[in-house]
């Protein structure tokens, strides 16, 4: 039984995990009428990564660093690698991943199919922009090599963000940042309700942070409504950093304090708990600039707690994510007052802005704000997504499909002008559709 | 398939005009319209069902399904899942039948266990191995309390849903490694088309109520529900209850 991140809706397939890609050459070759799909870490919120009744291709068995090219800042991985361990071994070196999620517990394969984004979107764009080239294992049961440019280019925009549809892949090179450090010199700035936090990111002032993400308040109400902590920063050189920490400026020691234990009721993350939770969050960071942190402080504060997805109970959880563009503050501002006024507690809430959007016609991430909320999964809450999927569909934005857990297949068809595009070059290259997740199912992809 | 906050996107009706399952078919495409199969002997009131449930914006499409025939099953369910996956297969056909001819008349008793007991296993066969095959998906059985402990004064249409009853709580067991849900819901005198004419007991509910009982425990994932809910703690007693005392309750 295989769910996604927020244990909802799980489905039974058969899972084969093999480090050969001849193995999963001909499993794709011998695909039954379910189809099959890849599955990396299992990150994404829904049922992407699921096969209700088919075969779904285990990718972390597929795990070796091929090269890492230090002189030209590239790193050839197979595709079940994960970010932790491809930045744990690119440090040493000097060398960053150019996109950093929430959680460095996925795979390239994931981060590809995804086209995933960091907080630092509106510097870098997502993950599907630094690829300069990846191997797909298509439905013929043969590997191409596909490139951004050139012959290839339709297909492998088509990858991008592609969720798995297009076929599996297996290996990609990427193209890496530099850091002399560690760590990060991060302003952070607590802001009093939301209009004062949309200033700070319209300001012009998000251009000197190469990261800028908010976590907002989300039971706080009336003049306070998305009071929030704004965290910007830029990765530290060498003298920015203490002189205790000189000494070893690309150490990197990133323990995890605890797995939570599988014993959580349902009903422990309510509106009570996370007032509490919020006040604490919101008063522990005051407004202050200049501090180092380190990768974790920075980016990954719930890479500490393994497992952290158990505290919402066995009702699971979702996580909704949409964009809008830039002009459309308004909306985001009702967006928020109704997300508020629901009821419905939610825990992290990020909100940050992306830059320009990419080449690929199903990435999520286009010019524009975003705003993610996860929600434990309690009645009526269908209705609260409803109403914003028409807010949204109205603003002219979009859903993010490795969040979506819950919507229509008449929302996603909207909210992607180009899906039919995409729809003719995996036709192309899979006519039989076998490769199929219960997310292409569900929503008709 | 079924999303993360429990809406279906299909659903199969067995025993298509059965005002229970329409109700709770009904129930779901008020939340969103769906994918509706209604399987059903061909007639007017099917039609007039589809009707009404095409009314909330669902696609549905009926295919013949005679209970009495299981020789047809295997057919009527290939032509149900041809259509697609189906999320959620509601057990929901049965008749009730004079009391008095049940237990006097052969032809009678026959045809009501096996549109009652053996229809119910043939289909519940059936619907295991294409649910098996899809991955998911969850059966909903609609047994009754009238089963839980039979008396005398139904215990011929009793002994078929306590039969049934016990196929569908062992197959929600056999299912679970596949990842297969069962609920068996288990109403007491329902206001149906069923028990028209028949005086009404205590605890009677409306088919609505009992829809809103079989959406909340399809979502929450119960295995064995009662309607209304009170049934559990009344038959646990009337399950203990010495012959002697039992068969003198006046009903």
């Amino acid at each position: 039984m295989l769910t996604g991140w927020g244990r909802t809706a799980p489905t039974m397939a058969e899972v084969v995990s093999t480090p050969d890609v001849e193995t999963i050459a001909r499993v794709v070759r011998e695909a039954g009428p379910r189809g099959l799909i890849a599955r990396g870490l299992g990150r994404s919120y829904g049922d992407p990564s699921q096969n209700a009744g088919g075969t779904v291709i285990d990718m972390t068995a597929l795990d070796r660093i091929h090269t890492i090219d230090v002189d030209n800042a590239v790193v050839d991985v197979d595709a079940g690698v994960s970010l932790d361990t491809l930045m744990r071994r690119l440090l040493p070196h000097g060398l960053w991943l150019p996109v950093l999620p929430g959680t460095r517990q996925v795979t390239v394969g994931g981060a590809i199919g995804a086209d995933i984004h960091g907080k630092n979107h509106h510097s870098q764009g997502s993950f599907g922009s630094h690829v300069l080239s990846l191997d797909l294992l298509t439905a013929d049961g043969e590997v191409r090599t596909l490139t951004p440019e050139g012959e290839s280019a339709e297909l492998f925009w088509a990858t991008v963000g592609g969720m798995g549809m297009t076929g599996i892949i297996v290996r990609a090179t990427i193209r890496l940042k530099r850091v002399e450090t560690a760590y990060f010199v991060v302003d952070n700035i607590q802001t009093r309700n939301l209009d004062e936090l949309l200033e700070h990111f319209t300001d012009g002032s998000d251009d000197d942070y190469v990261y800028s993400v908010a976590w907002f308040d989300s039971l706080a109400r009336g003049d306070r409504m998305g009071r929030a902590l704004l965290t910007r920063g830029n990765p530290a050189t060498l003298n920015e950093l203490p002189k205790k920490l000189r000494k070893n400026p690309l150490g990197f020691d990133a323990p995890q304090l605890m797995t939570a234990p599988p014993v959580f009721p349902n009903g422990l993350v309510n509106k009570y708990t996370i007032t509490a939770f919020n006040e604490v969050w919101y008063r522990k960071a005051p407004t202050k600039y200049g501090s180092v942190q380190n990768i974790t402080q920075f980016f990954h504060p719930l890479d500490l707690v393994g497992e952290w997805n158990r505290v919402y109970g066995s009702n699971g959880f979702l996580q909704y994510q949409f964009m809008v563009p830039f002009g459309q503050e308004q909306m985001f501002r009702r967006s928020i007052d109704k997300i508020s006024a629901s009821g419905h507690v939610s825990f992290l809430n990020v909100l940050k802005t992306f830059g320009p959007g990419n080449a690929a016609p199903m990435s999520f991430p286009d010019e524009g704000w975003t705003l993610t909320v996860d929600i434990p999964v309690t009645p009526g809450l269908d209705r609260l997504c409803r109403d914003l999927d028409e807010m949204v569909l109205e603003a002219g934005g979009r859903l993010y499909l490795a969040k979506e857990s819950r919507t229509t297949p008449e929302m996603i068809e909207r909210m992607y002008p180009r899906i039919d595009e995409w729809r003719e070059t995996r036709a192309a290259v899979d006519p039989e559709g076998i490769f199929r997740s219960d997310l292409a199912r569900r929503l008709n992809l | 398939m079924i999303d993360a906050v429990g809406n279906p996107q299909s659903l199969l009706l067995l025993g298509g005009t059965s005002d229970i399952a329409l109700a709770t078919a009904e129930r779901y495409a008020r939340q969103r319209p769906l994918r509706i199969v209604l399987a059903a002997r061909p007639s007017e009131r099917l039609e007039a069902a589809a009707e009404r449930l095409r009314g909330t914006g669902s696609t549905v499409t009926t295919v013949p399904f005679d209970a009495r025939d299981p020789d047809t099953h295997a057919e009527t369910l290939d032509k149900a899942f041809g259509e697609g996956d189906i999320d959620i297969s509601i057990v929901a056909f049965g008749v009730l039948g004079d009391q008095e001819k049940l237990w006097t008349d052969v032809a009678a008793a026959r045809e009501m266990a096996e549109i009652d007991y053996v229809a119910p296993v043939t289909v519940g066969v059936l619907l295991a191995e294409h649910l098996r095959k899809q991955g998911h998906g969850h059966i909903v059985a609609l047994s009754s309390v009238a089963g839980e402990r039979v008396r005398r004064s139904n215990f011929a249409y009793g002994s078929a849903k306590a039969g049934m009853d016990g196929f569908y709580t062992g197959l929600t067991e056999a299912l679970r490694p596949s990842g297969i849900k069962v609920t068996v819901v288990r109403p007491g005198h329902v206001k149906s088309k069923m028990t028209e004419g028949l005086k009404e007991a205590p605890l009677a509910q409306t088919p609505e109520q009992v829809a809103d009982i079989i959406v909340n425990a399809v979502r929450k994932g119960r295995e064995l529900v009662w309607a209304p809910a009170q049934f559990r703690y009344v038959m646990s007693v009337l399950r203990h209850l010495p012959r002697v005392v039992f068969r003198r309750l006046p009903f």
